[in-house]
């Protein structure tokens, strides 16, 4: 099974990435995987989408019609998302949220093209929560005082007798990996059931798969963008407070 | 039964201890179903709120999913990769 990108290509249970090759860099041994080749796949469909969203919004029209309508319709329903959950300072965080959701929603969508979903990788899923972390600390020093994120960190108790600081801290340590293991083990866990149903393919099973596509990647890989930006949204808001 | 290597007993054992972590989805499955169960009321008392009750419920239902995924993924770990090995 080596070299093969699309899922359901073999008659055996095939789970795994893959590496397609490798090279050296600074004396170690790298891999170029399937995961790689998904995520290029990946970034390739949403680089033209974005080509040809903007050379119909060059030449757009007061009434708008055919692509056009579909493009303004994904900004709006990203922009109602963010600015209905994080109130008046939604407008600055609509691109990163926006981008984040519409290719985390690429990539679990791609389970049903028979790729390896990208995000079934927790070398995808890691960075992602990381940027979001990186986010939430980032505001978090921005709007509020020392002072307040201290008070914050000792929260249970009076900020003079920091018994509970490091189990906030623990907590807040938590918050990317619970993000990134939340993402990963749902689509990875469809990935899995898809290839046990792919490997019965050639003796009982017939129709059903298509049942089960609708479900673990299309249901679940939704659900799941709208919950890692939710998520985001939500630690980004309180990070910021209540003040402005 | 004199033919058993280690290696192969550490194996059987790993397929049970993952047998045995995939009963953390017990807990998940109750609370979400608590978590539906309540939106239904919810939607009950006031169905103009569908799409807000029917949003936090999937979202808060996602989150007590984590625990359940938790145990899935030290099944996953013992049974392909196999630390123990």
């Amino acid at each position: 099974m080596q070299g093969s990108i699309l899922l359901s290509s073999g008659s055996d249970i095939d789970i795994m990435v893959h590496g397609l090759f490798s090279y050296e860099l600074f004396g170690h041994e790298f891999w170029i995987t399937t995961t790689h080749v998904s995520i290029l796949i990946v970034m390739i469909i949403l680089i033209g989408f974005s080509i040809a969203a903007n050379r119909a919004m060059k030449h757009a029209s007061e009434v708008p019609g055919g692509f056009q309508n579909v493009v303004e319709l994904i900004v709006e329903m990203l922009e109602n998302m963010v600015c209905g959950t994080m109130g008046k300072c939604g407008g600055r965080f609509v691109n990163y949220v926006g981008t984040i959701f519409i290719f985390i929603l690429i990539s679990n969508l791609s389970g049903l093209f028979g790729l390896r979903p990208p995000t079934a990788d927790y070398g995808v899923t890691l960075p992602l929560a990381l940027l979001s972390f990186i986010l939430i600390h980032f505001n978090q020093f921005k709007y509020q005082t020392p002072k307040q994120i201290w008070t914050d960190m000792c929260s249970p108790l009076p900020p003079w007798l920091p018994i509970w600081f490091p189990i906030n801290l623990i907590s807040e340590i938590a918050v990317p990996i619970s993000l990134s293991l939340r993402l990963f083990a749902n689509v990875l866990s469809g990935t899995i059931i898809m290839a046990l149903i792919y490997a019965l393919l050639s003796k009982v099973a017939y129709f059903w798969p298509g049942a089960l596509h609708a479900y673990f990647d299309v249901f679940s890989g939704c659900i799941q963008t709208y919950v890692f930006c939710m998520l985001t949204m939500t630690y980004i808001s309180n990070a910021i407070g209540e003040e402005e | 039964m004199d033919n058993i290597t280690g290696a192969e007993l550490i194996r059987a054992c790993s397929a049970i201890g993952a047998g045995l972590a995939v009963i953390a989805g017990i807990g998940p499955g109750i609370g979400q179903g608590i978590a539906a169960g309540h939106a239904a009321s919810a939607v009950g008392r006031n169905p103009g709120a569908k799409s807000d009750i029917t949003s936090t419920m999937l979202l808060g239902q996602a989150v007590a999913e984590t625990t359940g995924l938790y145990g899935l993924l030290v099944a996953i770990l013992l049974m392909f990769v196999q630390p123990l090995v």
